[in-house]
């Protein structure tokens, strides 16, 4: 290892989680430097998934250890959620709630000022439908709202779980202007992705998860099965 | 400073639990009639004679409170789960506590409002008098809510995200509050179809005894239960 | 690459060490009860029915202990999160509930004869009865979660509290009794009885403590069977 001087924004290693008899992940190693957004790729059931919570504290690892910025994810987990932001592919979101009201919410428990959320609204597109609730909303708004409590987070690492799901183009060219910002601030990005077009733009170096560890891609792993561009639009349009 | 973040996510936390609650028509509506639902099949169970009726009013108003406020509990945290919002809460940085302390506040205006109409409802079905010492019922209201709120919100944590999260719930929660439930409806006794005053005072001691012990408890041991 | 995942935290248990401690708890319970019946004579009211009181009242106390170490043990497990501790506090419970099952059984047949009733709500008894609930809610928590690591601390955060609340639930139970009608339980317990009582007192406890032991063998050697697939299982993805 040569990376002395530049912090690690993720070191996992020997990472295994264990679902009753099933292994999900076994023994799957990633490290990741600041100013990287690394793109990880695999086949459905391959782990992915359970990796990202596992680094976001959600879940625990059957063995192995990781770091998010040096804090290690099982022995000092409020050090690591201060500074991650994870974007599932379940919005997460109050049906109940107004969408302003939703944001406001996380604004508070973020600690951020109020008027973030107005403004996030304002940059996720939602400022028309703000103060509607959000039981009606389409899925790509719902992922609007989600993306938009990441905004206001603002957090150095960014945990993103299939971002690209159920977005238009220009609900993509927010995750990648998000992850931009990141990088630029000195941050780090894992993204999951099957979609690997749209994240070409802003993803660098490439894994691949396979039988529960990750190895290095080569190049864009173009050869792994994913939706179209277009198709991927198509469906974002059509759940509406 | 750090206790100030905390109380502003719990007050969040709080007022996010209500609205929903509120808004979401279902909720506190079905569940208030349930409990005038059980205190009328109590009334059936009791019944018909005035007198006998009047005597159990204590105990029947406890217990169709305890029912119809156990699944206030569940859906407290079933909000959660449904719309898989429970990961993102989990997430917001800061201590976990904040989270116990919001929904538990939540959970205390909710099974306040059931006992209100609880009450209002007993003492027309049961002719039962409004007693000139309510202040002190309104204490012994008070408190046996903070009694059952406290382990309920605290077990609803486990059961509502184990296997059989209906029967589970029950099971740990009544056996447990069984010294709440006792010196909640012997206090309400006395106060309301009369009793040596002394006795209310004496179990209003016990009451706080629990509160207090399980409220500290359940604070420290919290972290443990909704973490893993 | 070698895996760094260790075989098993902690070793199976030695099968058949207790055994011997086992027979010799058997055989002085068969002595301490045949010294009993020998030397203590009929009761003036109760007759032989007394003799029924050489098991009901060490089971009640041993119930006691059994539940004292299911908080110690609770308590221990959520300090330094060591497994066994959790496994220990479930072999506790386990025998403590069966005492306690015991000791209602046998109270009631004592009861049917002497106070007419098999139930009577006498403080003790009510209060036996809630701690048997209690501790079936912790059995039924254990039995409905999977995930060791979560059940192990749900059910030592619910060990714990139910440990702490026996003497809560037995003063409610107490003041409940005598605030209203004053019914004094006959006292059974001539001085004479003292060392019948106390052999067998002991003779419950060694049955109790080997019970405990077996059960929490039984208990670590299917742990760490799990252990070790879990180590096969890590160990070969180390192939690649």
């Amino acid at each position: 290892m040569h990376s002395i001087d530049t912090e690690l924004a993720v070191d996992a290693t020997g990472v295994a989680r264990r679902f009753g008899a099933r292994w999900v992940l076994r023994g799957a190693s990633l490290t990741l430097r600041t100013g990287e957004a690394a793109g990880l790729v695999g086949a459905n059931g391959s782990g992915k998934s359970t990796l990202l919570r596992i680094l976001c504290t959600l879940l625990r690892p059957t063995a192995g250890t990781a770091r998010i910025f040096g804090a290690d994810v099982v022995q000092d987990p409020d050090l690591v959620r201060a500074s991650i932001g994870f974007f599932s592919p379940i919005p997460g979101v109050y049906d109940d709630l107004t969408a302003r009201e939703n944001l406001l919410f996380a604004a508070t428990m973020l600690g951020r000022p109020k008027r973030t959320a107005d403004e996030t609204l304002e940059r996720v597109g939602l400022t028309h439908v703000s103060n509607e609730r959000v039981r009606g909303f389409s899925s790509g708004m719902l992922r609007r709202l989600a993306l938009a409590r990441l905004l206001v987070h603002s957090p150095r690492l960014l945990l993103l779980d299939e971002p690209y799901n159920n977005f238009d183009v220009s609900g993509i060219a927010l995750v990648n202007e998000l992850i931009r910002e990141t990088l630029a601030r000195g941050g780090a990005a894992l993204v999951v992705v099957h979609d690997v077009a749209s994240a070409v733009p802003v993803v660098g170096p490439w894994f691949t998860l396979r039988d529960g560890i990750v190895v290095p891609s080569s190049g864009i792993p173009l050869g792994i099965p994913s939706p179209t561009p277009a198709l991927a639009m198509a469906s974002a349009g059509g759940t509406r | 400073m750090a206790l100030r973040d905390e109380w502003h996510r719990a007050r969040a936390v709080a007022w996010k639990d209500l609205t929903a609650e509120r808004r979401s028509k279902a909720g506190f509506n079905a569940v208030a009639a349930l409990a005038v639902t059980i205190l009328v099949l109590f009334g059936f169970a009791l019944g018909p004679d005035s007198e006998a009726i009047r005597a159990a009013a204590p105990g029947a108003l406890w217990l169709a409170a305890l029912f119809a406020g156990v699944l206030a509990f569940n859906r407290s945290y079933q909000m959660e789960l449904d719309g898989g919002a429970l990961e993102p809460l989990l997430m917001y940085p800061g201590a976990r506590r904040a989270l116990f302390a919001g929904k538990l506040m939540a959970n205390f205006v909710f099974v306040l409002l059931l006992l209100v109409i609880v009450i209002a409802t007993s003492l027309v079905l049961f002719q039962v008098a409004v007693p000139p010492t309510w202040p002190a019922l309104l204490i012994v209201v008070l408190l046996g809510a903070v009694g059952l709120v406290t382990l309920g919100t605290f077990y609803a944590a486990m059961a509502s995200r184990s296997r059989a999260r209906e029967v589970l719930l029950p099971l740990l929660l009544f056996p447990m509050l069984v010294p709440v439930l006792l010196a909640a409806i012997q206090a309400t006794k006395a106060l309301l179809v009369g009793g040596a005053m002394n006795d209310a005072g004496a179990w209003t001691s016990l009451l706080v005894a629990y509160d207090v012990i399980f409220l500290i408890l359940t604070f420290l041991a919290f972290d443990y239960v909704i973490e893993a | 690459m070698t895996s760094a995942v260790a075989n098993s935290p902690f070793e199976a248990p030695k099968s058949g060490r207790w055994l011997l401690f086992g027979w010799l708890a058997f055989a002085y319970l068969i002595a301490a009860q045949a010294i009993s019946i020998a030397i203590s004579p009929p009761d003036r009211d109760m007759g032989d029915l007394q003799k029924i009181l050489y098991i009901h009242v060490p089971a009640a106390w041993n119930m006691g202990i059994c539940y004292f170490l299911v908080a110690i043990y609770s308590m221990r497990y959520l300090w330094k999160r060591d497994e066994r501790d959790d496994l220990k506090a479930a072999a506790a419970a386990e025998v403590g509930t069966l005492l306690n099952g015991l000791t209602l059984v046998l109270g009631m047949i004592w009861g049917r004869p002497t106070w007419g009733v098999w139930w009577a709500w006498d403080a003790r008894l009510t209060s036996t009865l809630v701690m048997f609930l209690i501790f079936a809610g912790y059995l039924a928590l254990r039995a409905f979660v999977d995930e060791p690591e979560r059940r192990a601390q749900w059910s030592a955060a619910a060990g714990l509290f139910g440990a702490i609340n026996y003497p809560i639930v037995y003063m409610s139970v107490r003041w409940w009794r005598t605030l209203h009608q004053v019914q004094s339980t006959p006292d059974t317990l001539d001085p004479s009885y003292a060392l019948s009582l106390r052999l067998n007192a002991f003779a419950i406890l060694f049955i109790a403590i080997f019970f405990i032991r077996r059960r929490y063998e039984a208990a670590l050697t299917e742990r760490v069977a799990e252990h070790e697939l879990q180590a096969a299982v890590l160990g070969g993805s180390s192939r690649g």
